[in-house]
C-alpha cells in the first residue's frame, strides 16, 4: 500500500498544519504495549495533579500505593486475593465481548455462583462432613452452574426474541441479589443474622497459610487455591479463542455475524452457548471467593461490585486472557491500595482516569498524527 | 420565483466538466449537464455509472477535482450540503435522512435556527401543512415518521427541502422504494413542482419512467456524458438502452467452447421478499449446467441479491425450491449447501465475504475449519491453517506481507483474490459470483475473469450475478436477463456475441421489456 493523502485534515497551527491518516499498515507488535504504557504514564500524571488538588502529596499517595499492595509479601498476598475475583469475572466478561455480546451481569452471575456453592453446604447436598476432595469439586460444579443459567436466561432471551442483553443481565443482577437475600433473610440464616452459618472447614479453598506449619514464611497469607483455579481458567479460555473450532466460530461472530452467517455458522445457538461460559466463569469467581475468602452466604462482600470491575479489566485487557491476568493484579493492587488513602474518592477517580487514557489511546492505534509545513505537501 | 420557462435566461445549473475521482476510479470524467428553470431533467445510466457522484458534487457532499459550477450564472463553490442548500439546491437522498421518533414538524425543523429555542410547534404544524397543501404533498405534521408509509417519508424529505426555500431538487432514484400507486402520487408532486417554478433533477436507470415524467434526458456510462440535455421527445427507448448499457467488449478471453454437462444448479419458480418484506424474486426460474457460466443480467436492485442469498440458503424463499444436483438446497441452513459443493463470491465483499479484522488465514479457512486436516478434535491446528493459507497466497498470488495481516488492509482485488480462493479451493460443482470484479482495477478484473473461466474449464457450474453487461458479454454462454424478480428472457451466447443486436435486446429487457415483445417489435 503506497502513500495516500487523508481527506482529514486537523486544525490550521501557523504555518504548520497537523494531519491525521488512518494506518494502513499494523503497527509494530511493540507499539500497543507502549502506547498503553504512556497512556498509564498520562493517567498518573492528571491523577497527581487530583491528588495535589485534594491536599495531597502525588509522589508520596503513589508510593504508598504501591508500597500497600506490592510492598512485602503480606501485602502483596492480599493483592492477589483482591485480583482473583476480578480475574474472573473479567474473563467472563471478555469471552461474551468477543463476540460482541455486552455482558454486564458478571455480578448477577457471579453471586449466583457464589449461591450455587453456598448451596452445596446449606441445603445441604453433600454432607458436612465430606472429604474436600469431593466437597470443592461438587462446589465448583454448582457454583459454575448457577452462573451459567444467569447466562443462559439472558442468552436465550436475547437468541430467541432478540431481547437487549444489556438490559436483561443488568436486571438480572439485582434479581440475584434479592434472591440471595431471601435465602441469608429466612431459610439459612444464623440466629436471625442477614448471614448464613460458617462453612465447615472441608467446604474452605486451601490457603497459604494452610501450609504455614511446614513452611513458616507463609504464615498469615491468605492467598487461595481460588487464584490457580482463574489462572487455569484464563489459559482454558485462550485455548478455547485462539486454538479451537468454536473460538473461531465466536472470534468470528465477533468481527462480523454477516461473514459468519455466509460461514454457515448458527449464531443463536452461539448466542446462548457463550452466555452460557461466560456466565459459568463469573460464577466460578463466586464459588471461589466465597470458599476462599468469606466462607459464609452473606450479601455485601459478594455483590460488591467485582463483576463491573471485570467489564473496564476486560476492556483494558483487550479481552486478551493472559494480558487480564496482569490487569486484573493491577486493579486487585488499586482497589486495596486505594482503600488505604481514602476509603472512595480519589483513588476511584485515578482507575477512571487510567481506563479513559487507555480508551483514548487506541486512537494512536488507528490513526498517526503527522505534522507537515502547510503548502509543502499535499 | 420565476414561473415558467424562459430561455433568455442563464440555465439554473450549468455543471461543466466536471471530474471527480476515487482511489482506483474516475468517477466523472469532464461530465457536463445544465438544468433550465422548471423542467425534469432525467440523469439516466447504470449503478456505477456516476450519476450519484455527480449530483453529490453539486448538493455539496463532495468537491470536484476539476470543473465549475454556475448557479444561475454565478460560479459558487460548495464545501458543505449547507452551502449548497442556501444556494437553493437540495438532494433526497435514495436512503431517507429523518428521525423515525419525532414528528414530520420536527423532522422539518431539524437543524435550522428557527426556532431558536422554545419549540411552538403547532404554528410550524401549520405553516409546513400548508406547504404540503401548496405542491400536493399530503402528510399530518403531527405524525411521527415511523408511523408514515415509504411515500409519506419521502414527501417529508421533499417538505425539508421545500422548508428550506430550496429552487432546485436532486432525486436519488425516488421512485426505488415506492408501489406503484406511489409512483403516480409522486410523478404528479413533481410537475405540480415544476409548474411553481422548482427544477427538478431525476436520478434513475429505469427508462420508462424517465421517458414518462421527463423534459430532457442526460445519459452517463463510465463516468462519461454519453448524452447531455436531449430531448425526451426525441428519443427512443432503444437509444436509450444503448446509450445507457454501451457495446464495445472490452476484455477479448479466449476461451474453448463449452462443454455443458447435466443441470447442476435449478431454480425453480422461485418467490421471495427483500428485507423490507417486499416481493423481490416473482416466479423466478433459471439453471446453470455443468461446465457453462450462466450470466444474469440487469440493473441494481432487481432481485440480484436476494436471488443469490435464496440460492445460497441465506435468505428464505417463500415459494418454489433451488435444487442443486437434484438435491434440494433451498430453505435450509447455509452450512447445507456449503456442505454439498456450493461455492458463494457474495456481493459484499467486506460486510460478508469477509471478517475485516481477523487474518488471511482466518480468513480462508471460513469454510474448511470444520474438517480435518485444519479441524483436530475440537481444536484447530494452526500450523496446518497457516500452511494452507499460504499455498492459497502463493497460488492466487495475493499480495500482503504475512498470512497473519488483517484482511482489513487488503486492497480490494487482494481481497476478492483470498475470496476467491477460499471458496475455489473448496473445489466447488457450482458457484455463484455476485459482482466479483465491482470497484476492481483492470488488471485484477483480468485476474477474476480468468479464474471464473477456470472453474468452468474444470467442469464446475458458475452462475455469475453481474451488473457489467460486458463482463457478461465476454464470459457467459447464456444471459438470462432479470427485471423487479423475474427473467425477462435468455440469451443463448455462442454466435452472436457482440452483435448490437444482442446488446440492444439485453438492454430492453433490463429495463423490463420481455424477450416475446422484443421480437414483434424489429
Amino acid at each position: 500500500m503506497t502513500e495516500t493523502s487523508s481527506p482529514q485534515t486537523g486544525p490550521r497551527t501557523g504555518s504548520f498544519r497537523i494531519k491525521l491518516e488512518p494506518r494502513l499498515e499494523e503497527p509494530p507488535r511493540w507499539y500497543p504495549l507502549v502506547v498503553s504504557l504512556a497512556a498509564i504514564l498520562v493517567a498518573l500524571f492528571f491523577g497527581g495533579i487530583l491528588i495535589a488538588f485534594a491536599g495531597g502529596d502525588p509522589f508520596r499517595s503513589y508510593a504508598h500505593i504501591a508500597r500497600a499492595s506490592f510492598g512485602n509479601i503480606g501485602v502483596l498476598s492480599d493483592t492477589l486475593v483482591k485480583a482473583t475475583p476480578i480475574l474472573m469475572t473479567s474473563l467472563a466478561c471478555s469471552i461474551a465481548f468477543r463476540m460482541k455480546l455486552w455482558n454486564i451481569g458478571a455480578e448477577g452471575q457471579f453471586i449466583m455462583g457464589a449461591f450455587g456453592a453456598s448451596a452445596v453446604v446449606l441445603a445441604p447436598i453433600v454432607p458436612a462432613d465430606t472429604s474436600p476432595w469431593i466437597f470443592i469439586p461438587v462446589m465448583i460444579v454448582a457454583g459454575m452452574l448457577m452462573g451459567a443459567l444467569w447466562g443462559w436466561i439472558p442468552g436465550i432471551l436475547k437468541a430467541r426474541f432478540n431481547v437487549n442483553e444489556i438490559i436483561s443481565t443488568l436486571m438480572l443482577n439485582y434479581i440475584s441479589i434479592s434472591w440471595i437475600n431471601f435465602w441469608i433473610f429466612g431459610v439459612w440464616s444464623e440466629g436471625g443474622f442477614q448471614m448464613s452459618p460458617r462453612f465447615p472447614d472441608n467446604a474452605w479453598l486451601p490457603r497459604l497459610l494452610d501450609y504455614a506449619d511446614s513452611i513458616p514464611i507463609l504464615r498469615g497469607l491468605t492467598t487461595h487455591a481460588g487464584l490457580l483455579l482463574g489462572i487455569a481458567a484464563a489459559f482454558v479460555l485462550w485455548l478455547l479463542i485462539y486454538r479451537s473450532r468454536w473460538g473461531y466460530e465466536i472470534r468470528l461472530i465477533g468481527d462480523n455475524p454477516n461473514a459468519a452467517r455466509y460461514a454457515g455458522i448458527n449464531i443463536s445457538r452461539n448466542t446462548i452457548l457463550v452466555m452460557m461460559v461466560s456466565g459459568a466463569l463469573a460464577g466460578l469467581g463466586g464459588m471461589s471467593e466465597i470458599t476462599g475468602v468469606v466462607h459464609r452466604l452473606q450479601t455485601s462482600p459478594i455483590a460488591a461490585g467485582y463483576g463491573f470491575t471485570g467489564i473496564i479489566v476486560a476492556w483494558l485487557s483487550k479481552l486478551h486472557p493472559g494480558v487480564i491476568i496482569v490487569v486484573s493484579v493491577l486493579f486487585g493492587a488499586l482497589i486495596l491500595a486505594g482503600r488505604e488513602i481514602q476509603p472512595s474518592g480519589v483513588p476511584k477517580m485515578i482507575q477512571g482516569i487510567i481506563l479513559v487514557c487507555l480508551i483514548a489511546s487506541d486512537f494512536l492505534l488507528r490513526y498517526r498524527i503527522r505534522i507537515v509545513r502547510a503548502g509543502s505537501e499535499e | 420565483m420565476a414561473t415558467s420557462n424562459q430561455s433568455t435566461l442563464p440555465p439554473v445549473v450549468t455543471m461543466s466538466g466536471i471530474v471527480k475521482r476515487f482511489p482506483g476510479v474516475l468517477a466523472n470524467d469532464h461530465v457536463d449537464f445544465d438544468l433550465r428553470r422548471g423542467e425534469i431533467h432525467a440523469l439516466l445510466g447504470e449503478n456505477g455509472a456516476g450519476k450519484s457522484t455527480l449530483m453529490n458534487v453539486l448538493a455539496g457532499l463532495y468537491r470536484p477535482d476539476a470543473g465549475i459550477i454556475q448557479i444561475n450564472g454565478k460560479t459558487v463553490n460548495f464545501s458543505s450540503p449547507r452551502d449548497a442548500i442556501n444556494a437553493g439546491i437540495g438532494m433526497v437522498h435514495q436512503h431517507f435522512m429523518l428521525v423515525p421518533s419525532q414528528t414530520v414538524t420536527e423532522n422539518v425543523l431539524l437543524g435550522l435556527d428557527d426556532p431558536r429555542f422554545l419549540m411552538r410547534l403547532n404554528e410550524y404544524d401549520g405553516k409546513i401543512a400548508k406547504l404540503g397543501e401548496q405542491f400536493g404533498l399530503h402528510v399530518d405534521p403531527r405524525a411521527k415518521v415511523w408511523q408514515l408509509s415509504v411515500g409519506e417519508q419521502q414527501r417529508v424529505e421533499l417538505l425539508k427541502m421545500l422548508y428550506r426555500g430550496v429552487q432546485v431538487l436532486i432525486m436519488d432514484e425516488p421512485t426505488a422504494v415506492l408501489a406503484p400507486t406511489e409512483i403516480d402520487d409522486l410523478f404528479k408532486t413533481l410537475r405540480s413542482m415544476t409548474e411553481q417554478g422548482k427544477s427538478i433533477i431525476f436520478i434513475s436507470h429505469k427508462l420508462n419512467e424517465v421517458t414518462a415524467i421527463a423534459d430532457r434526458i442526460s445519459v452517463l456510462r463510465r463516468g462519461k456524458a454519453t448524452a447531455t440535455g436531449v430531448s425526451a421527445k426525441g428519443v427512443t427507448t432503444q437509444d436509450l438502452a444503448r446509450l445507457m448499457v454501451g457495446r464495445e467488449v472490452v476484455f477479448r478471453i479466449e476461451k474453448q467452447p463449452s462443454k455443458p454437462g447435466d443441470v447442476v444448479l435449478d431454480v425453480k419458480d422461485v418467490y421471495a421478499e427483500n428485507d423490507k418484506g417486499l416481493p423481490a424474486l416473482r416466479g423466478l426460474s433459471l439453471n446453470v449446467r455443468a461446465g457453462e457460466i450462466v450470466g444474469v443480467a440487469g440493473v441494481a436492485g432487481n432481485g440480484q441479491r436476494e436471488l443469490s442469498q435464496v440460492i445460497s440458503g441465506l435468505r428464505k424463499c417463500t415459494r418454489g425450491e433451488v435444487h442443486l444436483a437434484g438435491d434440494t438446497v433451498s430453505n435450509r441452513p447455509t452450512l447445507y449447501g456449503i456442505q454439498h459443493g456450493m461455492a458463494y463470491v457474495p456481493e459484499d465483499r467486506t460486510h460478508v465475504g469477509s471478517s475485516p479484522n481477523l487474518s488471511v488465514t482466518d480468513n480462508v479457512i471460513m469454510k474448511k475449519y470444520r474438517q480435518p486436516p485444519i479441524s483436530r478434535g475440537g481444536l484447530l491446528d494452526m500450523t496446518e491453517a497457516t500452511r494452507f493459507a499460504k499455498v492459497l497466497k502463493e497460488a492466487y498470488d495475493i499480495i500482503v506481507p504475512t498470512v497473519e495481516t488483517p484482511v482489513r488492509l487488503l486492497s480490494g482485488g487482494n481481497l476478492q483474490r483470498v475470496i476467491l480462493a477460499r471458496e475455489i479451493s473448496g473445489e466447488p460443482t457450482f458457484m455463484v459470483a455476485v459482482q466479483p470484479t465491482r470497484g476492481l482495477d483492470v488488471g485484477a478484473i483480468e485476474g477474476v475473469h480468468r479464474l471464473l473461466l477456470a472453474q468452468r474449464e474444470a467442469g464446475s457450474a458458475v452462475l455469475l450475478i453481474s451488473e457489467e453487461l460486458e463482463e457478461l458479454l465476454s464470459l457467459s454462454d447464456r444471459i438470462f436477463v432479470i427485471y423487479e424478480g423475474k427473467i425477462m428472457g435468455e440469451i443463448q451466447l455462442s454466435v452472436d456475441r457482440e452483435s448490437d443486436k444482442v446488446v440492444e435486446t439485453i438492454g430492453l429487457m433490463m429495463t423490463g421489456t420481455p424477450l416475446e415483445k422484443i421480437g414483434k417489435g424489429a
